[in-house]
């Protein structure tokens, strides 16, 4: 697979605090994403990973290192910008959020193609975008309100408005996370629908590891603003090897032995020396790593390359070196 | 047999609306005993939320309650204020979902613990600082923490908090509605493990309510799942979870895949439709638009429990059809 769509090249985005500190939310990552797959980017809150998918969308610059897409670095001009985000269409977490309540689904489809000054007959691009995110008959949800749809059909339209655009990517930030179980695998299954018949590529951001296992392709685990481990998606979530990974499969209910990690999860504005994981890593704590635990505690592990299958973990690499073959 | 810690003698609750009566729980039994753990399982608007909030009479005051609600065989419809404020907290207590919400901005935290304590107990100054900093060394809280506000603590810390105040009193019943959602998944595996921790110490009965059947099967004995207000499946977590004869319960199982299983690999599953809307209400089984197996009696006929084995039963017409078969 060579035709990448957007791709990242050591980007490090930090924001300003009140202290006159700074927090690095995203340290040096190198992510890929190519035409016709899902990759899901997990890891918990604080980790950069929401950051990240904003800048990849030009809603946040990063101070060093570059973001691209189809080769070509992201436009910062406003005419560029909106070139660019017709291409990549951003869908969020909680869909009552996204909609006007006093749009009807018509207007709230509508606005895209009416942004993008997309030629064509608007009634029937809504129309159509309608049904291809599985509200049929759309005439039937045309006039609707947001309220008067539920939290699944209401996904189904914020989704339908990113569709009518055409885009070449979706970014979907927690894209069920606010919806209920039984709703949850028909959106899911409809991104992967969307993959097989459009070729749309999304990138899932999530905290979710069963959603990565039900859509994702390939995996990227972040973890203090940093990927730890990434690969495709059945070897990483069956056979995790960075100990982080290996933890968050583990607390999973039907996991039969479980890592809890203790203490609450690493603030960004004070990442540790060496590995950023290691003041919480079970390896070092449980004494499996004493062969590398100078170098965990004083040098940082090289970020994973985009697209690599592999970890940023000293003690990993020490056993079966990163340089495969 | 001796009295259970909680019982639900057919409980219905009914909602009065602008738009008229809204049953949202229509005849429940489940009885709590002590030690025992029990999840309730179900999606918003089942009905779940709502019989929580009965045992502590937490309702509207417009709303309806039929049928008994015993706590410690003692009807709670029918306590006078009195005898409900000495109830709440001392006999039963609710951990609230969204811990943001349940805790006051402007108030520290040790001083919300020690509230409910000085209410309900005879104890005074020092007793009551021992007793908070007890409470905040069985959540694994640091005691240097009993001093800081809410918005000082993190997400998983604030529902530590929630934790101990229902803890304060020494209640032999914990209702926990939704205690993990916001959390990420470790901290949501630290909370679960406390809270599995605490009930064995103590005994507790503990009636714990999620979305999520995996984290419900993790820490309850005994599940109950929940569809438009009646329980629609009873029995021993491991047999519901894993061999569910409700279609509505394997639908609730599937949706929270088993990563590893290659039936759900790139195959999200889901149930077609909405969950229904309380007062309006299908024909026969309520569930029957959505399901899959639905043959033409279910439009017609609402079936009770049916026995599947000794201590698990379902409200489902198949259950009966394979029993004879």
């Amino acid at each position: 697979m060579n035709d990448v769509l957007l791709q990242t090249d050591d980007v490090h985005v930090g924001f300003a605090t009140p202290g006159g500190g700074r927090v690095r939310a995203v340290a040096g990552v190198n992510l890929d994403l190519h035409a016709g797959e899902i990759v899901a980017l997990v890891g918990e809150s604080g980790c950069g990973k929401s950051t990240l998918a904003r800048t990849l969308l030009g809603l946040h610059r990063p101070d060093q290192g570059s973001v691209s897409f189809e080769g070509a670095t992201l436009p910062t001009s406003v005419r560029g910008l909106r070139a660019f985000r017709r291409q990549v269409q951003l869908i969020l977490q909680d869909p009552t959020g996204a909609l006007n309540p006093r749009h009807s689904v018509y207007e709230a489809v509508a606005e895209g193609l009416r942004i993008h000054h997309v030629p064509g007959n608007e009634p029937e691009l809504v129309a159509d975008a309608l049904s291809r995110a599985g509200l049929r008959p759309p005439e039937r949800f045309l006039s609707l309100l947001p309220g008067e749809l539920s939290g699944g059909q209401r996904q189904r339209v914020v989704i339908a408005g990113a569709l009518a655009l055409q885009p070449r990517v979706l970014i979907a930030d927690e894209p069920v996370a606010s919806l209920d179980a039984s709703v949850r695998g028909e959106i899911l299954a409809l991104l992967l629908r969307l993959r097989d018949d459009l070729g749309l590529a999304s990138l899932v951001v999530t905290h979710d590891l069963g959603l990565a296992w039900n859509i994702a392709d390939r995996i990227a685990v972040m973890y203090l603003g940093r990927i730890v481990e990434s690969g495709p998606a059945p070897e990483v979530l069956t056979a995790p090897k960075h100990p982080y990974t290996k933890a968050l499969l583990s607390v999973l209910p039907e996991s039969p032995e479980r890592i809890v990690l203790t203490g609450e999860p690493p603030d960004p504005a004070r990442i540790p020396a060496g590995c950023r994981f290691h003041p919480r890593c079970p390896a070092l704590a449980s004494g499996a790593a004493d062969a590398v635990a100078d170098r965990c505690r004083t040098v940082d592990p090289t970020p994973l390359a985009a697209g690599e299958t592999g970890v940023a973990c000293h003690l990993v690499n020490q056993i079966e070196p990163a340089t495969t073959g | 047999m001796t009295t259970p810690l909680l019982e639900f003698r057919d409980t219905t609750i009914t909602y009065r609306g602008a738009l008229g009566a809204v049953p949202a729980v229509r005849g429940i039994n489940l009885s709590i005993g002590a030690g025992e753990t029990v999840g309730l399982a179900g999606e918003s608007g089942s009905g779940k939320s709502t019989l929580a909030m009965s045992v502590l009479r937490l309702l509207p005051s417009s709303t309806t309650i039929g049928g008994q609600i015993l706590l410690d065989g003692e009807d709670i419809t029918g306590m006078k204020w009195g005898r409900l404020r000495a109830v709440r907290w001392a006999d039963a207590s609710v951990v609230f979902q969204g811990a943001m919400h349940g805790l006051n901005p402007v108030r520290r935290i040790s001083d919300q613990i020690a509230e409910p304590i000085m209410v309900h107990g005879n104890e005074t100054g020092p007793a009551v600082d021992k007793k908070v900093r007890e409470l905040l060394d069985q959540v694994g809280l640091p005691k240097r923490r009993a001093d800081a506000y809410p918005h000082e603590l993190s997400g998983g810390q604030r529902q530590r908090v929630m934790i101990a105040m229902a803890l304060a009193c020494d209640p032999r019943l914990v209702i926990a509605d939704e205690p993990t959602t916001a959390l990420d998944v470790m901290i949501q595996a630290q909370v679960l493990d406390l809270l599995a921790a605490l009930v064995a110490e103590r005994g507790l009965g503990l009636l714990m309510i999620s979305h999520d059947l995996s984290v419900l099967a993790g820490t309850c004995e005994r599940l109950a799942v929940m569809y438009a207000g009646r329980i629609v499946e009873h029995g021993p977590s491991a047999e519901v979870v894993r061999d569910g004869k409700h279609p509505y319960t394997r639908a609730l199982s599937g949706a929270f895949p088993t990563i590893g299983d290659p039936a759900s690999r790139l195959a999200p599953s889901g149930l077609p439709g909405d969950p229904p809307d309380p007062s309006d209400l299908p024909s026969g089984c309520p569930f029957h638009p959505r399901c899959a197996s639905a043959i033409d009696e279910c439009s017609t006929i609402d079936v009770g429990p049916r026995p599947v084995t000794r201590d698990h039963d379902a409200a489902c017409v198949l259950v009966a059809a394979e029993a004879h078969a």
